[in-house]
């Protein structure tokens, strides 16, 4: 404690804020351009304030001690269960077919966004107080329970793409925390045999989620109905080339073949119209992001903070892989959105919340 | 700080970070490369289909040619409709809308289905016809199911308008959706589904010409199907408007002197072929057609036993009768065997056991009176002489058992009987016989009535045959008049030389055909001041399908021809006349009559030279007539004298156009004579109030005959 050295900015990730700032640059073109000649040309304006504020809510949390934030996670994680048991009380806010939303005042906050940073944080405080000691079952079940009583809750919603975002909140505790072979291998049987069940038994999935699900694989046998999306999210990463065919000139988002063009499949939009060059470089933006927050995450002073930037990495590189692989059809549509980079204010909002605790962990690196 | 609760200790292994590392790397590899898939290696494919996407081709339906008659007076025009479309792209589930869409434009659900069944194969943009002449309800009922039924689309185009009541409509015809059969033909290899064709008539012959050529439009459209801008447009090619032979005013005339009668009528310029007018009874409505006929309209037309569809004027085939002995008059007189004739006809004639009546017992009759009465003795005796073989060589020649080969569709060729046509289709020798029916124009002689009308014309323009045809070749492109040549052939144009005897004789026995006479067939068809020329037909046998069909109950009477000409030599106008089952063959001499009427009429007025109607100062007229009660006797003390009325007056034209007062008195009443003529004629008139009889005084210059009354006063100049 005495060793403390006192918190500057210096020690603040310039490059990752610069990176981000980056990828928000190339949202707030995207957003623009595919709502410009819509009724929500507003939306880049809305942006711009969200992005503003987790900013400002990013070097708010940098300067608080994770450590603290750690203590408060429990009691995080259980208003973030009381929200999700909101949501779907009639309090919740019903839009687009699921119960997502409760409105405080003006604003609508989705509580499940807010529950993934809170998961990351119980995770790593609970991988973390474990030691990075061989876990014993006893240890895998609770990280289970953990992740799974919110994963519950959200699925109910429905929003099976944010439940599958808090997968690898756990996948990564676990691989980071220390299990070992034969428990990953058995937890990988039951995990299957669990999804197999879930899948055939038809309880706990609606049959157009299965649908959206299944019909990547052949877009074509259903172009009007399940495959629609994925072949018109095709045709225009497709048809945009490499150079593409320029910002508000994507025949397929300006003729709104492209459905929701401004959050899920943005990034059809802006393949189509920045082309494969464009494509690439936002893949390189996200690239050198994940690997600045892993050499954070190298260099944390312990394992705690180690964790939470994981937790981060896990998050974010799941969801990019999966949105991006649903938009070129190598992936099911599952409706998550593609991190600082879809329209959407709670996205963006815990986006840098989380990345504030990131550059706490980073600027705590030589404290102790 | 308080951070106990937190263990601090350990740090993450680098081996497991650096395994991330590379996930995290081997992920974007994946995604890179997916994209390197999609937007490098499959760029065209996705290209088009971003391009199909957006991109529609909508079809601009080039108008059809009008169609004129010779005098450049509309006859087919072409009106605005709107046609309601169904594009199957536009909707999720156009199975599950169907119901609906039947509902609200009125249509068979059934039929609905065939009809998308019919398209199945085509791309999904592809606009599918689904109704035309959409009501304005049915356009109100789509657009406020825009967002219901999104695949409905109208489009406005031109439609065909015929003239009502079925004038010309067998030679007009009619046009239809291309049926599937039709698609599979290699003749409508350049239709496709949907396209409107020409079925019957000049719509089927010139189809090619008057269709033109459909444009279409490349839109742009949004994921709605909301149009925001289009590229490309290739303008439709208007189909070419055609000029018909026909003369309105001559269809007019030959359509009103048909009447109802079940026949048919064709009229032609003998010297080129042109048709004049064509009329075929029972008709029908093409504008029933020009919309896609119903299913119950359609079969009441084809199940008609007088055939309404079939245009008899080529299609009839049916035993010339009597129309024949022109042809074996021509025969008998170039073999030199007619002219030498002199009989006398007892009724009838019989050499080989069976005895062939004649109507009428002529007496002694030659070559020259031979055709105006028709006398069937004579040529049983001329056929017999010349024998089969012989008549069937100049019927062939003439072009007896050919097409005419007319520019219309489905022209029968009718037959002429030879002994090897008898052999090969009966199996039988050719009896002498035989011969006697068939120089009567009966047997297994059979002719249509353009055949006959070519013919005859051909005989009295001295051997000069010509080709029907009902469009002006002039206007046709070169390319498509020779493959119409060869679609229809036929005897068309043709040269027979004859001897100019032959022709006097046997235009003037026509002429005296029409010539009032005792046995002149056709005497009451006489025409004053015109050269009419002719020959009757009286024909007992029908075709062998209609035989069957007289049987059951109908009128077998007879079917009467007319064949006529004016003039008499060279003429300017040939008419057949057919009336199936019309009994007497002056019947329809005098169909003729009135259509050869209306022609010399038209042409003398255009001349300006029509006898002048002159005016005429009012002639004063002297009359005297008795009260209109006058015959039922004296009452309150009247005399006689006193019913009995005398006066001047002024009539023009057959109108008393002015009175001169005359008191009435005993003055007239001296006169005895006149007493009864004015009595009788008071009786007539009376009760028409004050009118002078025309019997009762002298006229000066003009003496309007006993029946002769003021309507047809002024048009009494024959």
């Amino acid at each position: 404690m005495a060793l403390r050295r006192f918190l500057s900015f210096r020690d603040f990730d310039w490059w990752l804020l610069l990176l981000l700032l980056g990828m928000c640059s190339v949202s707030l073109i995207e957003v623009h351009s595919t709502t410009v000649h819509t009724r929500f040309a507003r939306f880049p304006e809305m942006q711009m304030i969200a992005m503003g504020g987790g900013i400002a809510l990013m070097f708010i949390f940098a300067r608080i001690d994770y450590h603290r934030v750690l203590d408060w996670a429990p009691w995080a994680y259980g208003t973030g269960l009381l929200a999700l048991g909101a949501v779907l009380s009639p309090l919740g806010h019903k839009a687009l077919g699921g119960r997502r939303w409760i409105k405080l005042g003006p604003m609508l906050i989705q509580p499940s966004e807010y529950v993934k940073l809170v998961l990351i944080l119980m995770v790593a405080r609970y991988f973390a107080n474990l030691g990075g000691r061989y876990l014993s079952w006893k240890d895998i079940l609770k990280a289970l329970a953990l992740v799974g009583i919110p994963m519950e809750l959200v699925l109910k919603q429905p929003d099976l793409g944010t439940t599958l975002t808090y997968a690898p909140i756990l996948v990564a505790g676990l691989f980071l925390g220390g299990i070992n072979l034969r428990q990953a291998a058995i937890l990988m049987t039951c995990a299957a045999v669990l999804v197999g069940g879930v899948w055939s038994s038809g309880k706990f999935l609606k049959s157009y989620q299965k649908a959206r699900l299944t019909s990547f694989t052949n877009p074509s046998a259903d172009p009007k109905g399940s495959g629609y999306q994925v072949l018109q999210s095709e045709i225009a990463v497709g048809s945009g080339g490499i150079w593409g065919k320029g910002s508000e000139r994507g025949t397929q988002t300006q003729g709104y073949f492209l459905p929701i063009p401004y959050t899920d499949f943005i990034f059809a939009a802006f393949s189509e119209e920045h082309g494969f060059v464009g494509a690439i470089f936002v893949l390189l933006l996200y690239f050198l992001i994940l690997m600045r927050l892993i050499q954070n995450a190298q260099t944390a002073a312990d394992l705690p903070g180690s964790l939470i930037i994981m937790g981060i990495v896990a998050v974010l590189t799941f969801q990019i892989a999966v949105n991006v692989g649903m938009v070129i059809g190598l992936m099911p549509v599952t409706g998550i959105p593609l991190p600082l980079m879809s329209y959407g204010g709670s996205s963006v909002l815990f986006t840098f919340l989380a990345l504030g605790v990131a550059m706490n962990v980073r600027m705590r690196r030589f404290v102790n | 700080m308080v951070s106990g609760s937190v263990n601090r200790g350990e740090k993450l292994s680098t081996v497991k970070l650096a395994v991330v590392q590379y996930g995290i790397l081997f992920l974007m590899l994946g995604l890179a490369s997916g994209l390197w898939r999609l937007q490098v290696l499959d760029v065209d494919n996705y290209r088009q289909l971003a391009q199909q996407n957006r991109i529609r081709k909508e079809p601009i339906l080039a108008p059809r040619g009008k169609l004129f008659d010779r005098e450049n007076r509309l006859v087919v025009d072409n009106y605005s409709s709107v046609t309601c479309f169904l594009v199957r792209e536009q909707s999720r589930n156009v199975d599950a809308d169907l119901a609906l869409i039947a509902k609200g434009l009125d249509l068979d659900i059934d039929q609905l289905r065939a009809t998308l069944h019919r398209f199945r194969n085509q791309p999904g943009y592809q606009p599918i016809p689904i109704k035309q002449d959409v009501t304005p309800d049915e356009q109100a009922f789509i657009a406020a199911h825009r967002n219901e039924l999104p695949e409905l689309e109208t489009i406005d185009e031109e439609r065909r308008l015929y003239p009502r009541d079925g004038f010309a409509a067998h030679l007009i015809g009619y046009v239809g959706e291309v049926s599937e059969e039709d698609l599979n033909n290699p003749r409508f290899a350049y239709y496709e589904p949907g396209d409107v064709v020409g079925k019957a008539g000049v719509e089927e012959t010139y189809d090619e010409l008057l269709r033109g050529q459909d444009g279409s439009r490349e839109v742009i459209v949004d994921s709605r199907g909301r149009e925001v801008g289009y590229f490309g447009i290739e303008h439709a090619v208007p189909g070419q408007d055609l000029r018909l032979t026909i003369d309105n005013d001559l269809q007019r005339a030959a359509e009103l002197a048909m009447g109802d009668r079940n026949g048919a009528l064709v009229a032609m310029d003998p010297r080129n072929g042109e048709i004049l007018a064509m009329v075929s009874r029972p008709s029908f409505d093409p504008n029933d057609f020009a919309v896609k006929i119903n299913r119950s309209a359609w079969n009441k037309l084809v199940t008609d036993p007088d055939h309404p569809l079939m245009n008899k004027v080529i299609q009839a085939q049916l035993a010339p009768g009597s129309t024949f002995k022109i042809l074996m008059s021509v025969a008998g007189l170039e073999e030199g065997i007619a002219q030498n004739m002199h009989i006398v006809c007892n009724g009838g004639w019989g050499p080989y056991g069976y005895y062939h009546h004649c109507d009428e017992k002529h007496g002694a009759v030659d070559i020259h009176n031979a055709i105006p009465y028709s006398c069937d003795t004579f040529f049983y005796m001329l056929g017999d002489k010349l024998g089969i073989d012989r008549i069937a060589k100049y019927a062939t020649a003439f072009g007896y058992g050919q097409k005419t080969g007319i520019d219309l569709p489905g022209e029968q060729a009718g037959l002429m009987p030879s002994p090897q046509w008898l052999i090969h289709n009966f199996h039988h020798r050719w009896y002498p016989d035989e011969t006697l029916d068939v120089a009567i124009g009966q047997g297994a002689v059979e002719a249509t009535p353009i055949q006959l009308a070519r013919i005859i014309g051909g005989i009295a323009s001295d051997g000069h045959m010509v080709r029907p045809h009902v469009v002006f070749p002039n206007q046709l492109p070169a390319e498509f008049r020779r493959s119409l040549l060869d679609s229809f052939p036929g005897s068309g144009d043709a040269y027979v030389p004859m001897d100019p005897n032959t022709w006097e004789i046997v235009t003037d026995g026509m002429a005296d055909v029409t010539e009032p006479g005792l046995y002149h067939t056709a005497g009451s068809a006489h025409l004053e001041g015109i050269d009419f020329a002719g020959k009757t037909g009286t024909a007992q046998q029908m075709s062998h399908e209609a035989l069957a069909k007289t049987n059951k109950g109908r009128n077998t009477y007879p079917n009467v021809w007319f064949v006529g000409a004016t003039p008499r030599r060279n003429p300017e106008l040939v008419i057949a006349v057919l009336w199936q089952n019309g009994e007497f063959s002056y019947y329809p001499a005098r169909i003729a009559a009135k259509v050869v009427t209306a022609f010399v009429d038209k042409k003398r007025r255009m001349a300006g030279n029509l006898p002048p109607e002159k005016p005429q100062a009012p002639v004063e007229v002297g009359a005297i007539w008795s009260s209109p009660d006058g015959q039922r006797g004296a009452k309150n003390g009247e005399t006689a004298a006193d019913r009995i009325h005398g006066g001047h007056f002024y009539v023009e034209n057959g109108q008393i156009v002015a009175a001169r007062k005359t008191a009435p008195q005993g003055g007239a009443a001296k006169a005895g004579g006149l007493q009864w003529m004015a009595g009788s004629a008071g009786q007539e008139n009376g009760a028409r109030g004050a009118r002078p009889t025309e019997t009762a005084a002298a006229l000066p210059e003009r003496r309007p005959e006993p029946r002769s009354n003021a309507a047809t006063q002024s048009r009494g100049d024959h």
